[in-house]
């Protein structure tokens, strides 16, 4: 962490809870900005949990509560005078499965920022430009500028995640958290979200939850790996520059998790 | 494959397909007992609905023109001049009233001859079956009577649509009874539609799993198989009795004598509105279930709010079902007829009612009544009747069907 300087999210002693179920336990962590954190561990060690809580869409889960800070801008998110829809403006989300809108492609990508208040401004781009640019920004634009009209679910898997990301970026959001998102696609298609993921750290600060160690690896500035203790709560083992957590990772645990030996 | 015998397993396809073979051949044979029970239905009422009819006339219609002359060819002033001379000084005096005979048209004044001077009776009917089976007979039987003549009748014609309720079944419609059917019904999804998804909509998406909100949907579930003439007797309790101010019209001035006492359209319509309230809060919530958590999620993703997510990608997604099923809700309240005979259906009503606090009368109540006569011609224009409901049944579901189609465009 001692690169890390102040982080575009700072997460502080974070604990999250299902009910009684304690999630994720006492876990403090900085995003920093135009990086990519990925976030590996083993099944259930509350790493999706840890990057709902991002964002505050945890808050849809019935009986679920955090304890700690989340702080973005100087700003507690989790504040009572936050309102944890301006927050998912700013911090936009990237699912596991592809989950267009059944609607048009355009729509797809202009309902967000609609919704928002976009509004065409003398010197801005319009509507349809801002469609462009995020779908061009999302690696999508030439695949689709003849069909935006077709429905978001005709275009394959790939696409489909491709123009979710599209759709996450037309708000212009500062980070974006991705839970997984090539996980349910093949490796080429796989391959351009990764690719999409590099250009996208040029202006954004992403966060990636990934099963998938080498892609963990490949793509991530920030490695963060976490693992569950005894009562099944996810802690946080070590956080770091990436080459450094898998060439030379401090904790033991680590070193297991990404040489195969469990997990 | 053979039965070759292994020690972990004895050899047991041979009984597995015979007993496949013997479940299959009882869901067939339900799935048949069905269609014949639902062939049968039909037949009946189509076996009653056409057929030949002996029409006796009080004065024969050969009898009122000259011999060789055609009393449809005839006209006006010949028609005009048999009026004259046939009816009585007050009906005639009532009849030109607005303008002299000779100012209606040709086939008016036929009209008026058969209705006021022939006077056609129906002397017996037969139906479509014996109508096929045994004309000759039925011809036979017929010559021998003098003075009648024998038609083969479709029960169901234009003019049973556009006929009021009368004591004469030849002249006798349902207008009355479709009207009331129609105004009832609107009332009934004007009120119970917005209230059931509204309803559905606030379970589904705000409320979480409290006791409390477990009770609210135990509960209306339970609502939803209480028997119909429970729902007539809350509605009679508050609708005709409690209320009788606001559903007789009084608070507007527009309560007549007749229907003062709150058996109005507007009582019979909010009764079934709340009859396929819950049916419809629980149709709604179905389909609002089905729509797919991640869409949720994607739209809050992007920073909606929850009524953006649920008015543009909630709704939108469940309105097919959520028809389908308010659709199937209201034409099952088109069939009943237990609640309304509660709060007071009107069985014989021969003018149209003219805003929703007028008496009222609905199709399953007419055929009812009918059915219920002893003159076996209102059997067959009840059959009639069954024909023209069912149709309306039918067209209201390939509208539910239509609707569905059309919204699945993605």
């Amino acid at each position: 962490m001692n690169n890390v300087t102040v982080g575009k999210i700072e997460v502080r002693n974070v604990n999250i809870y299902y009910g009684k179920f304690r999630a994720v336990k006492n876990v403090s962590i900085s995003i920093p900005d135009k990086k990519i954190t990925a976030l590996i561990g083993p099944s259930g060690c509350g790493k999706s949990t840890l990057l709902r809580s991002l964002n505050r869409m945890n808050d849809l889960i019935p009986g679920s509560h955090m304890e700690g800070s989340i702080t973005f801008h100087e700003i507690d998110i989790y504040e009572k005078s936050v309102d944890p829809v301006e927050v998912r403006r700013h911090i936009g989300m990237v699912f596991q499965k592809a989950n267009p809108f059944p609607r048009s492609i355009y729509e797809n990508v202009a309902w967000g920022a609609r919704i928002n208040g976009f509004q065409y401004r003398l010197g801005h781009p319009s509507m349809d430009e801002w469609v462009e640019i995020c779908l061009r920004k999302a690696a999508l634009w030439d695949e689709v500028k003849d069909k935006l009209r077709s429905s978001g679910l005709s275009l394959s898997g790939g696409q489909q995640q491709r123009l979710c990301i599209a759709r996450a970026i037309a708000t212009r959001p500062e980070v974006i958290l991705m839970d997984e998102p090539a996980s349910a696609l093949d490796p080429i298609a796989t391959l351009r979200i990764e690719e999409l993921m590099r250009e996208l750290a040029e202006e954004f600060a992403i966060v990636v939850v990934t099963h998938n160690m080498q892609q963990a690896a490949r793509v991530s500035d920030f490695t963060a790996f976490l693992t569950m203790e005894e009562d099944r709560s996810g802690i946080l083992v070590e956080y770091g520059k990436t080459p450094q957590i898998f060439t030379n990772p401090v904790d033991s645990r680590t070193e297991g998790y990404i040489t195969g030996r469990f997990g | 494959m053979g039965e070759k015998q292994e020690p972990l397993f004895t050899p047991t396809l041979l009984r597995r397909n015979r007993s496949e073979r013997f479940w299959k051949i009882l869901l067939q044979f339900s799935t048949f007992i069905g269609i014949i029970i639902l062939v049968v239905l039909l037949l009946n009422i189509i076996n009653q609905s056409f057929g030949y009819v002996a029409i006796g006339y009080k004065v024969s219609p050969a009898e009122i023109v000259d011999p060789g002359q055609n009393l449809e060819k005839l006209s006006v002033p010949q028609l005009a001049g048999i009026i004259r001379q046939r009816v009585s000084p007050g009906l005639l005096k009532q009849l030109e009233k607005g303008k002299t005979l000779e100012h209606y048209s040709q086939t008016e004044l036929v009209k008026l001859v058969i209705e006021k001077i022939a006077k056609p009776e129906i002397v017996q009917t037969w139906s479509f079956w014996q109508s096929l089976r045994m004309r000759e007979e039925i011809r036979r039987e017929v010559s021998q009577l003098p003075g009648t003549r024998l038609v083969f009748f479709s029960w169901i014609r234009p003019d049973i649509l556009i006929s009021p309720q009368s004591s004469n079944p030849l002249t006798a419609g349902i207008r009355t009874a479709l009207l009331g059917s129609l105004w009832i019904i609107l009332i009934a999804m004007l009120v119970a539609f917005p209230l059931g998804v509204g309803t559905a909509i606030y379970l589904e998406e705000y409320t979480g799993d409290s006791t409390l909100n477990q009770a609210i949907r135990t509960n209306i579930n339970n609502l939803a198989g209480v028997p119909s003439i429970i729902y007539g007797m809350l509605g009679l309790a508050v609708f005709v009795r409690s209320l009788a101010q606001l559903t007789s019209g009084a608070w507007l001035g527009l309560s007549n004598s007749e229907s003062a006492n709150g058996r109005t359209i507007l009582s019979a319509g909010l009764t079934l509105a709340l009859l396929v309230l819950p049916l419809i809060i629980i149709n709604a919530r179905e389909a609002i279930k089905a729509v797919p958590d991640t869409l949720r999620q994607a739209s809050y993703g992007v920073g909606a709010t929850r009524w953006q997510t649920i008015w543009h990608h909630v709704l939108p997604n469940s309105i097919p079902g959520i028809l389908t099923g308010s659709i199937l809700a209201f034409s099952r309240a088109l069939g009943e007829s237990a609640p309304l005979v509660v709060i007071g259906a009107s069985t014989y009503i021969t003018v149209d009612p003219a805003n929703v606090f007028s008496r009222f009368t609905a199709l399953p109540i007419q055929i009812y009544q009918w059915t219920s006569r002893p003159q076996p011609e209102f059997r067959n224009l009840a059959a009639g009747a069954i024909l023209v409901l069912l149709a309306l049944l039918l067209s209201i579901n390939a509208a539910a069907i239509l609707l569905r189609n059309r919204y699945k465009r993605y």
